[in-house]
């Protein structure tokens, strides 16, 4: 059996998720590699959860949250913005490329939106190949 | 009852842990009142072979300090779980891999490179690096097998306690020493400290709003005496960090670095400290979020610095 990227996805339960949902009730279609974890914000995404997927089997991993301005909580998801750059400045000292973790904003109209964040990612994922964890 | 047996022994470890023990001053006297101490390497003479024929759980309690950095270490960790009744991680090297554990944001190849050939006062002009195994005319010379990685104590042998610290304090060490001699231990798996809170919990300075602009290291400004560190942009490690030391560092204006290793509950200290520095950037704009990063040079080291192995990646990973 060929090789699929395993991504998981947080996403926030008021914009991202109900975007998520649009582009399914639309029947619009995406790559099928984005395992969701329904969150109640992407302020609620610890870095240790993108550590966690990374360590237990994903080969990269989606955030998504309202877009800035638009929080249910006001100020969720800039915690999450403020987070990723450090994030990922952590994870590249630790040799994890770039595309494995993202963080973007879909809001609740933006099913098409949702759409083409997942394939893209699928496929920059794709293109790195296995996640290969560390012994 | 008998005197207890007790082993010490120092693996991955800089030799501070053994000066740690030492710190308990007099209470020593109570220690060897109550305890035989049957095998420290640093202290006195007895050799591996003589712990090898020692019955299976003879020893009651070894304090193993060091992380696992080559097969000697790995191998006496082994022995020494097999010949104890009580196992206890002694110091954030055994307990974390401490700052020998730093050593997996490379591998063996990248290491040697550095230290037989690129340091400036190395001159190795045959190109000579330690070989496990090398043929003289006597027979065959070993030394130990030197790993690309560091890993904990908990990862190489069950682990029945652990006293964390770099070094664990004279306070901390006692606290354990005390229930090992009276039989009062805790159930195991215990971080045996005198509180499960951070650091915080300890410190003395005075908490407010955290919003920072810019993060500093202690030579760039020197901290206001009684405000909170990382309000001032310092990273204390203090909010992710297990207490009972009694905060001695932000005491003394230096910002905690994390040594007594997750809080109750957390498993992955540096990402926890990452999160609680990153939340409190005081920006709404990419740009300027980012900027402020920036003043961060070094994340793993910062966040990481003595849990590196212990963290959920375990280590960096290279091509």
């Amino acid at each position: 059996m060929s090789w699929e990227p395993k991504i998981v996805g947080f996403l926030c339960n008021w914009c991202s998720y109900r975007g998520a949902d649009l582009a399914g009730t639309a029947r619009m279609k995406s790559a099928p590699n984005v395992r969701i974890v329904r969150v109640m914000c992407s302020g609620r995404v610890e870095p240790a959860f993108v550590l966690k997927a990374l360590e237990l089997g994903a080969d990269g991993v989606l955030v998504l949250g309202c877009h800035p301005g638009d929080c249910h909580y006001a100020e969720g998801n800039y915690k999450a913005m403020r987070r990723f750059p450090l994030l990922k400045k952590m994870l590249a000292q630790m040799g994890v490329e770039d595309d494995r973790v993202r963080l973007d904003w879909v809001s609740a109209s933006e099913g098409d939106r949702f759409v083409a964040i997942v394939n893209d990612m699928t496929e920059k994922v794709r293109a790195l190949g296995p996640f290969a964890r560390n012994s | 009852m008998g005197k207890l047996k007790v082993a010490l022994y120092w693996a991955a470890s800089c030799g501070g842990c053994e000066i740690a023990q030492l710190m308990i001053g007099e209470k020593i006297l109570k220690l060897v009142e109550a305890a035989d101490i049957v095998f420290w390497p640093v202290a006195i003479d007895v050799k591996y072979k003589d712990v090898e024929v020692m019955p299976s759980k003879s020893i009651d309690a070894c304090l193993f300090n060091g992380g696992i950095r080559n097969s000697e270490q790995e191998h006496v960790a082994k022995m020494l779980r097999e010949k104890s009744k009580i196992m206890i991680s002694y110091g954030a090297c055994a307990h974390e891999g401490g700052i020998p554990g730093l050593g997996n944001l490379h591998n063996k190849e990248r290491i040697f490179q550095t230290v037989y050939f690129d340091t400036p006062s190395t001159d190795n002009k045959d190109k000579v690096v330690p070989q496990p195994k090398f043929q003289v005319p006597e027979g065959e010379l070993n030394i130990p097998v030197f790993y690309d990685s560091v890993k904990t104590l908990h990862h190489t042998v069950d682990v029945d306690y652990t006293i964390p610290g770099c070094p664990p304090e004279e306070r901390t060490t006692w606290l354990a020493l005390e229930a090992l001699i009276t039989g009062k231990l805790p159930p195991k798996g215990t971080v045996i400290t005198h509180t499960a809170k951070a650091v915080c919990d300890e410190c003395l300075r005075r908490k407010g709003e955290k919003k920072v602009k810019a993060f500093y290291r202690t030579w760039q400004k020197v901290p206001e005496p009684e405000t909170c560190l990382l309000e001032q942009g310092f990273l204390c490690a203090g909010v992710a960090t297990r207490g009972g030391c009694g905060a001695l560092c932000p005491q003394a204006n230096m910002p905690c670095t994390g040594c007594y290793g997750p809080v109750e509950g957390v498993a992955d200290q540096g990402a926890h400290f990452l999160g609680a520095v990153a939340s409190i950037i005081d920006s709404k704009d990419p740009d300027e979020v980012k900027k402020i990063v920036d003043t961060i040079p070094d994340p793993v080291g910062t966040f990481y610095r003595y849990s590196l192995p212990d963290s959920l990646l375990r280590r960096a990973r290279i091509k």
